[in-house]
């Protein structure tokens, strides 16, 4: 599960309405206890990916390395990345799994549709190494800053390797 | 020094975040850190022992590919950060395939390397082709067949009849067309989703940039040196990949230039030969198989790049030799004072590449400054039996094709063969178009010949204007 306070949540979304028509991307700092991974803070990264900025996404490693000393002086670790798919669904792609490499985290993704941010669903990165990855998608809970109780927002029922490749 | 973890690698490290380690360089950090955590080997090293091209190693803020890689020094105080890329993007809805496209590239998706993912690449892909010629050919039929969405075409060229011998885009009835219409003719009844781009034009260094932009790698299939080097200065500008193949009677040569990592053509060839030295296919001639076969290696180069499988001649050029059939390679090196693609480039913009060549414009390559005399004349003078010197300065075999029953003394044995000359008489000399025999009378000239006149056009302009029945080559 991905827990992410209400700020960052719509943080990341504006994010993503800003960037459109291109991808947005950043990292998200926090904490890791047991299967969750709690999002304290998030940053935001330029994309990297120049030349086709509006179907793919790179964030630059220093821009990481920055965002992780940044982490490091909170005592918190990267827990995931988040980035936009403009005009398309907020499911991953088999690009996103190809050029995954962080085992353990979350990608979250927002679909932005006509500039407009629509779902956000997040994927954990499971499997032993590069040869046996997948995502799994995970339940994203946003908590409410002016609301008590935590809102379960579940993601984006899709996303399987076959429904993706979209095999006959 | 102090070694980070990121997080999804700190299960293989204990659940450390940073491990201290010992070193003189960044091969030995690594090293040192995977001796002490063997279960990191396979998440860092490809198996046979290469990095693997996600894993960043930074030292301190600096990118190791961009210092001396694993050979770069560190010191006590040093921090190594270990940065797995972050990266990906939606497959563009142009790229999802149908039923249609399934069952057409069946045996490129029930290859693993390829997959449904790949042919999803390849149909995203753009590729320029500039020439749709003898390597262009191959190319492009190659590259539509495999399922490469988009593909650019470069030419602005007419089909004529000494193509056909190796031009296997064109067909006899195509002669007189224009290549673009011929090649979108044959390339769409090969695959009807092809997205095809045609640019009726010269690449110039006017339109150069602004072309090559909106494709993701360039193939080069041009036949002169001003467009080589054009092209490889608008891929390293541009930062696209170019697959480069050239070919000249039996041999070929191909490599991949001005990718980030790799070497351009101006880091092997800084300057172009003199203008003149290095005959061209017209010239001195190809076999017509030559270029199907670095055309479809080049074609094969770019599928790789694609689908990012694979060695890519990055680094590598591979030399053909079709006589002996033998296939070498040279490693060639990134120039850090590569005028283009080295650490401090004076290429920023595209020059002006007629001239860096050494070349005038096509028209001034023949014949300036010598004495010409017209076909039309040269009749006139042997049907009043003035009887000049014909000398024919071709080879051999090309006077088998067809002669104007002259004197044969080919260029390369002109020097040493003028006392066969006849100074006394008007000397015309002729070659095939002109070009070689302007040299000779040159030569002549300079040897104190002064009755010597150049036959302008050449065999070919009498083959136009005065025999029809004579054969052109």
């Amino acid at each position: 599960m991905l827990r992410i306070g209400d700020a960052q949540y719509q943080e990341l979304r504006r994010h993503g309405e800003e960037a459109y028509p291109h991808e947005s991307c950043g990292v998200l700092l926090g904490r890791v206890a047991g299967d969750e991974r709690v999002v304290t803070s998030i940053v935001r990264c330029g994309n990297a990916r120049l030349d086709s900025p509006s179907d793919r996404y790179h964030i630059d490693p220093r821009e990481l390395l920055r965002a992780q000393r940044l982490g490091r002086e909170r005592g918190d670790d990267v827990v995931g990345f988040y980035h936009s798919h403009p005009d398309h669904p907020a499911r991953w792609s088999t690009t996103d799994l190809a050029e995954a490499h962080w085992l353990g985290c979350s990608y979250v993704i927002t679909s932005v549709e006509r500039g407009r941010a629509e779902a956000t669903s997040s994927f954990v990165l499971e499997g032993k190494g590069e040869d046996a990855k997948r995502f799994e998608e995970e339940e994203v809970r946003v908590a409410s800053a002016s609301t008590s109780p935590d809102e379960a927002r579940p993601g984006h029922r899709e996303g399987t390797a076959a429904s993706d490749v979209r095999l006959p | 020094m102090k070694i980070f973890i990121p997080t999804p690698l700190r299960p293989y490290a204990d659940g450390k975040d940073t491990v201290d380690v010992s070193a003189r360089n960044v091969g030995e950090a690594l090293a040192g850190l995977v001796a002490a955590h063997p279960d990191l080997r396979h998440h860092l090293y490809t198996d046979d022992g290469k990095l693997r091209a996600f894993v960043n190693v930074y030292v301190n803020d600096e990118d190791v590919r961009y210092l001396e890689r694993e050979a770069t020094a560190t010191k006590e105080g040093d921090t190594l950060s270990i940065v797995p890329s972050i990266a990906g993007g939606q497959v563009p809805k142009a790229a999802a395939l149908s039923n249609d496209e399934i069952l057409r590239y069946s045996r490129h998706l029930i290859m693993p390397e390829v997959g449904m993912e790949g042919q999803e690449r390849l149909k995203a892909a753009k590729v320029l082709c500039v020439g749709a010629g003898g390597l262009g050919s191959p190319l492009a039929l190659y590259l539509a067949a495999a399922g490469v969405g988009t593909l650019g075409l470069v030419d602005f060229d007419v089909v004529d009849y000494t193509n056909l011998q190796r031009q296997i885009l064109h067909s006899t009835s195509d002669v007189g067309r224009k290549k673009l219409d011929s090649a979108a003719e044959k390339l769409r009844a090969i695959n009807p989703y092809l997205t095809l781009r045609p640019f009726e034009t010269r690449l110039t260094s006017d339109n150069a940039l602004e072309i090559v932009r909106e494709f993701d790698l360039v193939v080069d299939g041009t036949d002169n040196f001003p467009t080589r080097y054009l092209v490889n200065d608008a891929c390293v500008l541009t930062r696209r990949p170019n697959v480069y193949g050239s070919i000249f009677r039996f041999e070929g040569q191909v490599s991949v230039f001005a990718t980030r990592e790799g070497p351009c053509y101006r880091c092997l060839y800084p300057e172009p030969p003199p203008a003149g030295l290095v005959p061209s296919c017209a010239e001195g001639g190809v076999l017509g198989i030559l270029p199907g076969l670095v055309g479809v290696m080049q074609a094969t180069e770019a599928i790789k790049l694609i689908l990012g499988r694979g060695e890519p001649l990055v680094g590598r050029l591979l030399l053909v030799d079709a006589l002996r059939m033998s296939f070498r390679e040279l490693k060639l090196r990134k120039d850090p004072s590569c005028p283009a693609c080295g650490e401090k480039p004076t290429v920023t913009r595209l020059v002006d590449y007629d001239a860096f060549c050494g070349v005038r414009g096509e028209e001034a390559t023949v014949s300036t400054g010598v004495p010409e005399i017209q076909v039309e004349e040269l009749k006139r003078m042997l049907d009043a039996g003035e009887d000049p010197y014909i000398l024919d300065v071709r080879e051999p075999h090309e006077y088998r094709i067809c002669n104007l029953g002259g004197h044969l003394i080919p260029l390369g044995e002109l020097p040493r063969r003028l006392h066969e000359l006849d100074s006394s008489r008007e000397i015309v000399a002729h070659c095939r178009s002109g070009g070689r025999s302007a040299k000779a009378i040159a030569l002549l000239r300079q040897a104190g010949f002064k009755k010597v006149h150049n036959l302008a056009g050449g065999i070919l302009a009498w083959a136009d204007r005065i025999d029809r029945t004579m054969p052109k080559y």
